[in-house]
């Protein structure tokens, strides 16, 4: 590495934060890519079906089957569509996915960069993911992506605000806007002395807020198959499509992160003793953010899509009001010698 | 160095897509340039280490604010030819209005207190400086009581802002979830036993 660093001299910093974000963001990519297969094969087999089994052992190959299906195909550009706007609008979507993962820890040591406001950064750039719809459903120039672009934005807009009272709820526990900070306020016992404890509301509130960010069933109205056709991205084909489908992806994965890291302990482990301390701490987070996206998929598979007046019911009047009282009730808490956290 | 460079390039994106937003024909054009705008001014500010003041912007006003504009700004259908009509009658008025803004902002900012020689350049801080922590101490210490005017002020608008909307229509239907949830069997299904007819 000081070989590298002679030979490369002041542009050294620049390449070796390069490599480093090749290294975080390919695997995040592959784990979308098989996040996809997953979906397929849970929704199969909980309605008592195989799901895809044809390409490679078990099926294991269908994501790149997908990927080579989807490079093949054709772009096309709805006449009377904003070409840049159009083209742009997947980009807009899945940058701030991949942003955010800057500041994610994975571990102590692990991590791109350690910022203090790194729970603000991600509000703050994951709050920029709804502009690839908006843009998308406005530049393709048809009716159906236009009302789905129109449903996403405040239906976004909405559920943002109980997600960030939730997460004040976490910051007024934890004291740090530093998300390697929030994990490490969560050690001592074991599961218990985790945030998700003492905000469990808060924790149901982010999730299904979560849910509801990432445009997933059953708050898909944006998408609505059965009554706008596919939404926002009715128009996009090929390459395009398919990223904003990442896109939808890498946001699911993101969201389970950040429960995990700031509700469920992070890369700590449940017990304090032998064999599950033994376990690296950076499994322990692999397998929680698996477990919240198992969450996701059972939900998709479970509940059938909200009225769109239904949803904006629960994020106004059921969500906001719940955080409110949940932040009071927390700060009272945490005056008294009852507070454990 | 590099940071002047830095500033130099996100102070050129910022002249150049302000003046975009107000010269650009389509009015969601310019709503996405005033983003830009925005985007780049919490790029100033992160410059300055006010990195608190640079993401609550980018939060605020790109994640919310900007969102709700252009969600307006889609739906309205603007004729422009119509819209430019008559902009011979108003210059006269405009430009004298903009003379005057001008002559204020040059009053303003080129008072011995605007001067480069009057506002110090910031200092580097400590490694463990927090921003953050640093303005909610200010704000709830020493500029307690204009932060919670401030404060009341937006509470009135919102309520007045929410009081507009309130006009009940008679022919909008909408649903009582608690009376939907406290329905149940006996309210709205009557077994009968019948007599079988042999």
């Amino acid at each position: 590495m000081d070989y590298f660093q002679d030979l490369l001299g002041p542009a050294w910093p620049l390449i070796w934060t390069l490599v480093k974000i090749i290294v975080l963001v390919l695997p995040i990519l592959g784990a979308v890519a098989y996040l996809t297969l997953a979906e397929r094969k849970v929704i199969g087999y909980i309605q008592v079906r195989i799901g895809p089994n044809r390409v490679g052992p078990r099926g294991f190959l269908q994501p790149i089957a997908d990927a080579v299906k989807v490079l093949t195909k054709e772009i096309i550009i709805p006449s009377g569509a904003n070409k840049f706007l159009f083209v742009t609008a997947p980009v807009l979507a899945i940058a701030p996915a991949l942003v955010a993962w800057a500041v994610v820890p994975f571990s102590p040591e692990l991590l791109l960069s350690n910022i203090d406001a790194g729970l603000l950064f991600i509000l703050a750039i994951t709050s920029m993911g709804v502009y690839g719809v908006i843009v998308g459903g406005w530049a393709s120039n048809s009716k159906y992506a236009f009302l789905g672009a129109i449903r996403s934005s405040a239906q976004i807009v909405s559920y943002e605000i109980a997600m960030g009272f939730a997460l004040v709820g976490v910051l007024m526990v934890s004291h740090s806007l530093n998300l390697g900070e929030i994990v490490k306020g969560q050690q001592g016992g074991g599961f218990w002395s985790w945030y998700f404890v003492p905000l469990f509301p808060l924790f149901l509130v982010y999730l299904i807020s979560g849910v509801a960010e990432t445009n997933r069933a059953p708050f898909d109205v944006a998408e609505g198959e059965t009554e706008i056709v596919a939404g926002f991205h009715v128009e996009y084909s090929g390459m395009t499509f398919s990223v904003f489908y990442l896109a939808e992806y890498a946001n699911m994965i993101l969201v389970s992160a950040l429960c995990a890291l700031m509700f469920l302990g992070g890369w700590l482990p449940p017990f304090n003793f032998a064999p599950f301390t033994w376990i690296p701490g950076f499994l322990w987070l692999l397998a929680k953010i698996a477990f919240l996206l198992f969450v996701f998929l059972w939900i998709r598979a479970t509940f059938p899509r909200y009225r769109y007046d239904q949803i904006m019911r629960l994020g106004w009047k059921v969500f906001i009001p719940v955080t409110l009282v949940w932040i009071v009730v927390i700060g009272a808490w945490m005056q008294t010698p009852f507070w454990l956290w | 160095m590099i940071e002047t460079l830095v500033f130099y390039f996100f102070s050129a994106v910022l002249i150049l897509s302000s003046l975009a937003v107000i010269t650009a024909r389509n009015p969601v054009h310019s709503a996405l340039f005033l983003v830009l705008a925005f985007f780049t001014a919490a790029g100033l500010w992160l410059l300055l280490e006010a990195e608190f003041l640079a993401i609550v912007l980018v939060l605020v006003y790109v994640g919310a604010v900007m969102v709700l504009f252009l969600f307006v700004v889609m739906m309205l259908d603007i004729n422009i030819p119509k819209l430019r009509e008559g902009i011979w009658a108003w210059l006269p008025f405009g430009a004298l209005l903009a003379i005057v803004m001008v002559v204020e902002m040059w009053i303003v900012l080129g008072s011995e207190r605007f001067g480069l020689a009057g506002v110090i350049a910031p200092e580097g801080h400590p490694v463990g400086y927090s921003n953050t922590k640093e303005l909610g101490r200010l704000i709830y210490t020493q500029y307690v009581y204009p932060f919670e005017i401030a404060a009341v002020i937006l509470l009135v608008a919102i309520v007045s802002a929410i009081a507009l909307t309130l006009r009940r229509r008679k022919e909008t239907k909408s649903q009582l979830a608690s009376e939907q949830l406290a329905a149940h069997r006996q309210g709205r299904v009557r077994l009968v036993s019948m007599k079988r007819a042999d």
